[in-house]
């Protein structure tokens, strides 16, 4: 079964969301996530959806739980480059994504997660399995 | 006057990503704006996932409206148990499951003409459309 990439850059994790995620998809990008921000103590997870052409309230709520784990697991979740026409669905979606924090880019989502100070540092492939 | 329909089955997830690329050559062909695109779409993959969760599966008729008023409109079907109480089905946070209970009534908002029937025991219809402005 495919898995979605998760890349170590300094004390945060990104995942670049590029296909159109199905269910088990979904469910594995969950527990990866998990399992790696213990592993890696990451403080920060930040999800690339600038390719997402749509997020409906099953993405919304993949976002949202991952924004919960993480907060439990004492980082936080930065959702990235979110395509204005998908924010005006959104918003009449009705989907604030409460605890979801986001930003432009990834430079600027970087900024946002407190304490890393890696940005510039090599980003090093933690997906080696 | 509508085209040709497309006539897509509704059994997995899968199923409910082509309704979902379907929907978007044909919003794309008749010239949706990208927005409205978005919303027709978006509002098709909440309910193409509930006639796949509640509805035990279905199908998704896809259809070009052409004429005085020129859009997309998509049925979709299902043989499932049918919702009892619509108006509460269409309240936001409303889930018998464990979704979020945004999907009927954001659906609703995202598109232009919307009209559910549903009979206990028999099936649920959900009729969408988009029309280009
Ligand atoms: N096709 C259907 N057949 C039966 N029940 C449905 C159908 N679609 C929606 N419902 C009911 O309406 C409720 C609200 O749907 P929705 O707003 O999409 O929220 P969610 O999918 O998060 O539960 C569902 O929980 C379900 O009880
Ligand atoms: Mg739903």
């Amino acid at each position: 079964m495919d898995s979605i990439p998760i890349l170590k850059i300094g004390s945060a994790l990104l995942v670049t969301i590029q296909v159109d995620m199905h269910d088990q998809l979904a469910t594995r990008l969950q527990d990866d996530l998990t399992e790696k921000i213990v592993q890696h103590r990451a403080r920060g997870v930040l999800i690339d959806i600038s390719a997402l052409e749509i997020v409906d309230s099953f993405i919304g709520r993949m976002l949202a739980n991952i924004a919960n784990v993480s907060r439990l697991l004492d980082a936080d979740t930065v959702v990235v480059g979110m395509r204005p026409e998908v924010a005006i669905t959104l918003v009449e979606l009705g989907l604030g994504l409460p605890g979801v924090k986001t930003a432009l880019n990834a430079e600027r989502g970087l900024a946002l997660i407190g304490g890393v100070s890696a940005a510039g540092e090599a980003a090093d492939d933690a997906d080696d399995d | 006057m509508p085209t040709t329909t497309d006539t897509l089955p509704i059994t997995s997830g899968d199923d409910v990503v082509r309704v979902r690329q379907k929907v978007r050559v044909r919003a794309t062909e008749i010239g949706l704006s990208l927005v409205d695109q978005t919303k027709l779409i978006t509002a098709a993959s909440e309910l193409a996932r509930n006639t796949l969760d509640y509805g035990k599966g279905g199908h998704a008729d896809i259809e070009t409206v052409l004429g005085d008023r020129r859009g997309v409109r998509v049925i979709f079907r299902d043989r499932g148990p049918g919702i009892p109480d619509i108006p509460q089905a269409l309240t936001d946070g409303f889930t018998s499951g464990n979704g979020l209970g945004h999907g009927l009534g954001g659906a609703r908002r995202l598109v232009d003409d919307f009209d559910i029937q549903s009979i206990v025991g028999a099936g649920t219809t959900v009729t969408i459309a988009r029309w280009k402005r």
